[in-house]
């Protein structure tokens, strides 16, 4: 049994290190792809700071710009988590080492949790390195923001995308030529209707029933509670246990569908590098 | 346990090709034509053989070790190393088991380390362990020290299927799926590998399963050979018996080359040219 753990344990880590060298061997793509992201950041919080000029209107432009500092942010994490584990099995694909991968005796589970490990890690990474260079452009205010509550949505929050990546994760191993920008269209409906950068409720109706389905609404709806309005970590708990309960069920959802498709895929012959 | 490594028994395995010649809406589109890889195929591969398959390209000889590989479920019939059902156990299989194929599949800005610790980890060994060794199966394979560190991509063909061939012995597998692993290689790289398959198979007590189209190779290193055409096993022998089979063309000794000529109706030109379109 400790044998097993210990064997799953070092799977796992396998998974941590060979993405950690693909980010080192790959940095050229990680400055592109860092560069990109943090001009995305700036460019959507200086509408924040140009909405009084646009508007014409006396406006609280520093909630303005702390409002959408935060969403862009806190997307910025979770779409790499959302990314790093569905794109586990295109980026197999693309080097040619799926057919290895999928021989090797580590169970899916393993496979995922050292997955999730790297993406939570690299996440945090990233998104501290992009807040850093943005809070040079800004001044930003979080006196009054109730920190370890916002640490402890963004966890909770993590645990649901890691069920959403592992969901879109099937696209690639069903579509191999196509599945890896499908999850791009799933990203993409998740930026649309969770508030990233305005309030759900200026959404259509029907679009909002959507919206309430989406754990990244609860995320982000918890956090600006958190940095905005110091909202304190009792009164967020409810939302914390949402979004743990969510995550824990799409996990649930996400492991059963993924092993069918697995098996599906090897039934059919998908399960190989060119599909 | 099972007396036998290795045990195929009427597996069946049938794919689905995708019909683009014709353009019509999902509800009056044609049945997708069906290619049937392999039909009733029965193998048993005896502990601490080297089993050779020879067959022309497309006769189902990699159906065959996907399916070994656990890679791919058989549609009828059962597939087991060892008594363990790669269905039912494939766990059991795949910690029995590791597979050289032709194309030697990496991450191609790793070094041979690199690729070969990750390798190691997933199939659950300790890096202090796993380190060393890889450094001697790379050496014994003739690949130098400076080559070590290097990126896979800068590396030969030949250079990067000896990595290939050291990442496949490096978890010690009990039964060796070697799929074309010569295929490509220099006369000094192909000898050295096949130096390494005797030695491993000498020394280690593993069972091999080998499918190539050098017929050369066949000879020197199987201890029975299956030829498989068509999806089905046509003859099933030791190289001498499958030589015994048939006349010689040229009054000399009858090669195996003659053996796969006269039972396939293909000759290797033809199975070169397919190779290279």
């Amino acid at each position: 049994m400790m044998r097993s753990a210990v064997r799953e344990m070092r799977g796992a880590f396998a998974f941590v290190e060979r993405n950690v060298n693909l980010i080192k061997r790959y940095w050229g793509w990680e400055v592109v792809w860092l560069i990109y992201s943090l001009v995305n950041s700036l460019a959507v919080t200086y509408i924040g700071a140009g909405m009084e000029k646009i508007s014409g209107q006396p406006l609280d432009t520093q909630y303005l710009i702390t409002y959408l500092l935060v969403g862009t942010l806190i997307w910025q994490y979770l779409s790499v988590i959302f990314y790093a584990i569905s794109e586990m099995i295109a980026w197999e694909r693309w080097e040619g080492t799926i057919e290895y991968t999928f021989m090797a005796p580590v169970s899916r589970p393993t496979h995922l949790i050292g997955t999730t490990l790297f993406a939570i890690g690299y996440g945090i990474v990233r998104t501290l390195v992009i807040l850093a260079i943005v809070a040079a452009f800004f001044r930003l205010d979080l006196g009054g923001a109730n920190l370890i509550g916002a640490i402890l949505m963004l966890l909770a929050g993590s645990v649901s995308f890691v069920g959403l990546g592992i969901l879109a994760a099937v696209l690639p191993l069903l579509y191999p030529e196509r599945g890896a920008q499908m999850t791009n269209a799933v990203a993409a409906l998740l930026l649309l209707i969770s508030g990233v950068y305005y309030p759900v409720s200026t959404l259509p109706g029907w679009l909002q029933t959507v919206a309430a389905a989406s754990p990244a609404t609860y995320v982000i709806e918890g956090l600006r509670a958190c940095l905005l309005r110091g909202e304190p970590t009792a009164s967020l708990l409810p939302t914390i246990g949402l979004l743990l309960g969510i995550g824990v069920i799409v996990i649930i959802i996400g492991l059963f569908i993924f092993q069918h498709v697995e098996a599906y895929a090897k039934r059919t012959g998908r399960l190989k590098r060119s599909g | 346990m099972s007396t036998h490594a290795l045990e195929i028994e009427r597996v069946r395995k049938v794919f689905t090709r995708k019909d683009r010649s014709t353009r019509r809406r999902f509800w009056n589109r044609p049945k997708s034509p069906q290619v049937t890889a392999l039909k009733e195929v029965n193998v048993h591969v005896n502990r601490g053989e080297v089993f050779g398959v020879l067959g022309p390209n497309g006769s189902g000889k990699s159906t065959l070790i996907r399916l070994v590989s656990t890679l791919l479920l058989p549609d009828e019939g059962s597939v087991r190393v060892f008594g363990h059902d790669v269905e039912k156990d494939p766990f059991a299989v795949k910690r029995m088991i590791n597979r050289v194929s032709v194309d030697a599949a990496f991450f191609k800005k790793f070094s041979p380390i690199e690729n070969l610790m990750y390798a190691a980890r997933l199939y659950g060994l300790q890096a202090k362990d796993a380190k060393p060794r890889m450094i001697e199966i790379m050496r014994r394979l003739g690949l130098k020290d400076d080559t070590f560190a290097q990126p896979m991509e800068h590396m030969s063909r030949g250079m990067q299927q000896k990595v290939a061939v050291a990442r496949g012995f490096l978890t010690s597998p009990i039964l060796l799926l070697l799929d074309e692993p010569t295929t490509g290689l220099d006369p000094h790289s192909k000898r050295d590998v096949q130096a390494f398959v005797r030695e491993i198979r000498e020394t280690h007590d593993a069972t091999v399963l080998l499918t190539t189209h050098d017929m050369e190779e066949a000879d020197r290193l199987c201890d029975r050979i299956a030829i498989i055409d068509g999806g089905e096993i046509i003859a099933l022998d030791t190289p001498q018996g499958l030589k015994n089979r048939v006349p010689s063309t040229n009054g000399g000794e009858t090669s195996l080359e003659d053996v796969f000529l006269a039972l396939t109706g293909h000759g290797f030109e033809e199975i070169e040219a397919e190779e290279v379109t």
